[in-house]
């Protein structure tokens, strides 16, 4: 995994409710068996016509959002079904932070684990940084995990909350398994106690 | 927590299986059943190859293919869509590789991987299940802790049987009363999702009670708890009690004989406890409950069957008025329509939410000696092929046959667009599916979501219908 400590970029606007998983890589591209290559079909519905050929309305059509790093969106980001697809999609394409009012929660899981910084700001917050963001290439936004701030293209610098063992892990780019091979000794004497109270669920 | 602090369900099973606890809090937590399917497993079996990794406990784990098969007689002579080929070969090549067990396509127990579970006996009460699916909350109908997972998950549960989890919030949603005539399981969930939005039940495990939930069979709660995931829960259960022991005996994996009352015994211990303290509380009364049916593409922009489609212009605010806006034309309604108007293309009975046999027996009651209208195509789709055998068993392929209804192999199928059932642009759908995103049977489909017996009906009447309208023939 990448680890994610400091970002500068051009953030996409979209400014609705309830961006879905069928919404962000529908569910006929996930017949894949690589992690990798799905950006280019990043809100396939939204973002290309039946004939492939793009929508020129669609944010990341537009030139100054070709290449986005960061998306600004409102409430319950990610619902639906619990595919990785949907944050390998995004960082297959270059996002690496999404910043909404909230999230769904196994998407909000999933993309820490990709290396994709989910970022919960109240409401009135998202809008500001929404209108920063239509300024597009002349408004960078910068995400600082260190000091976990957003700060505006004015300079504003907006705190975020973030749990710290997550924090510390996307900041050192760490892989999960790897450290709980490290509880290996308590997993197995688990494992002893459990078979002995019921056998039936071993074998 | 002292001993004698009243513990929920959820509280009892999570305690249950913390193996360890890191410094802030996560847990790591033991997983008791993993459930492998083709589409959310070969980026995590490659992980482990990548990382020299075995699969830590084979037994604990069971693969199958649901999503991406054809659910016809074309199964028989290999998967056409060369993409959807590569998943399932790439399964069957991954778990003979890692020795995991498997149920390959032609077995009769193959199935949707939340049905097969339990069916099974694999999904068992105070058991920790996950699986690389959304819908695993279904398993929270057996009084287990069931969630759905992803990629990178399945590949830390396949190497280590654990997972890192920071304990959810406790929701407690209380259907009492009795259910009228018409309503089912489906119309329950429907109406709590109605209530709460599908952000109501985010960060939090819903336990369903009262009574309306203890009067209905497994089957019925496996459809109630399938839906928390479109409320936002991360999961859903229902306590164990004797409905539940009598639906687990003698299945094939379940506790036999002595270990099975001393697992009941165990099990009986699981209710919250009187008193037992929840972050959030939600009640519906049963009776206030009408047969429900989705208009829009958000399973909370759901309604009566009597009811009208809205108009965008009475919406509390511009937001709302422009995602109204954006329905109403994706979905083709005009405001002030009667539900009952709308005609369908497609009517699907089937998916992890209503593909039981239980579900079968109520939309071949409203089916027999019935015929589906004219331009409709109606198709039967059982979760497994056990309920399959089990339907025929009992004559209904039959009576779907006759009524004019496909009657088809299990999968996914309909339920979402990935195999070759799908709608065209445009079409139409009653389905007993659990999702109504845009494209979400297909680009450009429009879906309906209700229970199986009203998707019978609109099968019969060629349009949505109230199913109270449509009651079994011969019946008073
Ligand atoms: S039936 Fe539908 S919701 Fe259920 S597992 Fe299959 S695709 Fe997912």
């Amino acid at each position: 995994m990448k680890a994610f400590t400091t970002l500068t970029g051009v953030a996409a606007p979209l400014p609705a409710a309830n961006i879905d998983t069928d919404k962000i890589i529908p569910a006929r591209f996930l017949k894949t068996i690589a992690r990798t290559g799905l950006g280019k079909h990043l809100f396939a519905n939204m973002r290309f016509n039946e004939d492939g050929s793009e929508k020129p309305d669609f944010v990341l059509n537009q030139p100054a959002y070709r290449h986005s790093e960061i998306l600004i969106a409102y409430e319950n980001f990610g619902c639906g079904s619990s595919r990785e697809h949907a944050p390998w999609a995004l960082l297959d394409f270059g996002i690496r932070c999404v910043i909404a009012p909230d999230f769904a929660d196994i998407f909000h899981n999933n993309s820490f684990k990709n290396g994709i910084l989910p970022i919960r700001l109240p409401r009135e917050i998202c809008e500001k940084l929404m209108e920063d963001a239509k300024l597009g290439g002349n408004a960078r936004l910068t995400v600082d995990l260190e000091r976990s701030v957003v700060v505006r293209p004015n300079g504003e610098e907006i705190p975020f909350e973030i749990d710290p063992f997550r924090r510390h892990c996307l900041l050192n780019g760490l892989d999960d398994i790897g450290q709980t091979m490290q509880h290996k000794p308590a997993i197995e004497s688990f494992e002893a106690r459990q078979r002995a109270a019921q056998p039936w669920l071993y074998g | 927590m002292s001993a004698e602090t009243p513990r929920t369900l959820f509280d009892k099973i999570w305690a249950h299986h913390v193996v360890d606890t890191l410094p802030d809090g996560t847990a790591l937590l033991y997983i008791d059943r993993h459930l492998v399917h083709e589409v959310t497993s070969p980026q995590a079996f490659e992980g482990l190859r990548v990382a020299g990794r075995p699969v830590h406990r084979p037994d604990a784990t069971i693969a199958v293919v649901d999503h991406n098969i054809a659910t016809d007689s074309s199964r028989r002579t290999g998967i056409l869509d060369p993409e959807s080929r590569l998943q399932v070969e790439t399964l069957e090549h991954n778990v003979v590789e890692f020795g995991v067990p498997y149920i390959p396509l032609l077995d009769a127990r193959q199935g949707i991987v939340h049905v097969i579970g339990p069916e099974l006996g694999l999904s068992l009460p105070g058991t920790t299940i996950v699986c690389g699916d959304s819908h695993t909350s279904t398993h929270g109908a057996l009084g287990a802790l069931a969630f759905g997972i992803g990629t990178s998950e399945v590949e830390h549960v396949l190497a280590t049987q654990t997972l890192l989890q920071k304990p959810a919030k406790n929701m407690r949603v209380t259907v009492d009363g009795k259910l009228p005539l018409g309503c089912t399981a489906k119309d329950i969930v429907l109406a709590i999702i109605g209530k709460i939005g599908t952000a109501g039940g985010t960060g939090h495990v819903i336990e369903f009670a009262g009574e309306a939930i203890r009067a209905l069979d497994m089957a019925g709660r496996m459809t109630v708890c399938n839906m928390s995931i479109e409320a936002g829960a991360r999961a859903g259960m229902v306590a164990p009690d004797q409905t539940t022991f009598d639906y687990v005996k003698g299945r094939p994996h379940a506790p036999q004989g002595e270990a099975f009352d001393r697992a009941v015994a165990w099990w009986s211990t699981l209710p919250s406890d009187p008193g037992a303290q929840f972050d959030k509380e939600v009640s519906l009364r049963a009776e206030d409950i009408v047969p429900m049916v989705t208009w829009g593409t958000s399973p909370e922009d759901v309604a009566p069957i009597t009811a009208l489609v809205p108009d965008p212009a009475q919406a509390a605010d511009e937001t709302r008025r422009a995602q109204l806006q954006r329905m109403i034309e994706y979905m083709g309604l005009t405001p002030g329509q009667k539900l009952t108007d709308l005609k369908v293309d497609v009517v699907f009975i089937g998916s992890c939410t209503n593909s039981r046999i239980e579900d079968m027996r109520a939309a071949a009651a409203i089916a027999k000696g019935r015929h589906v209208a004219e331009g409709v195509r109606a198709m039967v789709v059982p979760g497994s092929g056990l309920v399959k055998l089990q339907a025929e068993e009992e004559g209904l392929d039959r009576v779907f046959l006759d009524a004019g209804f496909e009657w088809r192999e299990a999968g996914c199928s309909m339920c979402l667009g990935m195999n070759p059932d799908k709608l065209t642009p445009g079409q139409r759908s009653a389905s007993t599916s659990n999702r109504n995103f845009e494209g979400r049977q297909g680009p450009g489909g429009r879906t309906h979501l209700l229970s199986p017996a009203m998707a019978a009906a609109a099968a019969l009447a060629g349009h949505l219908a109230d199913v109270r309208d449509w009651q079994p023939l011969g019946s008073a």
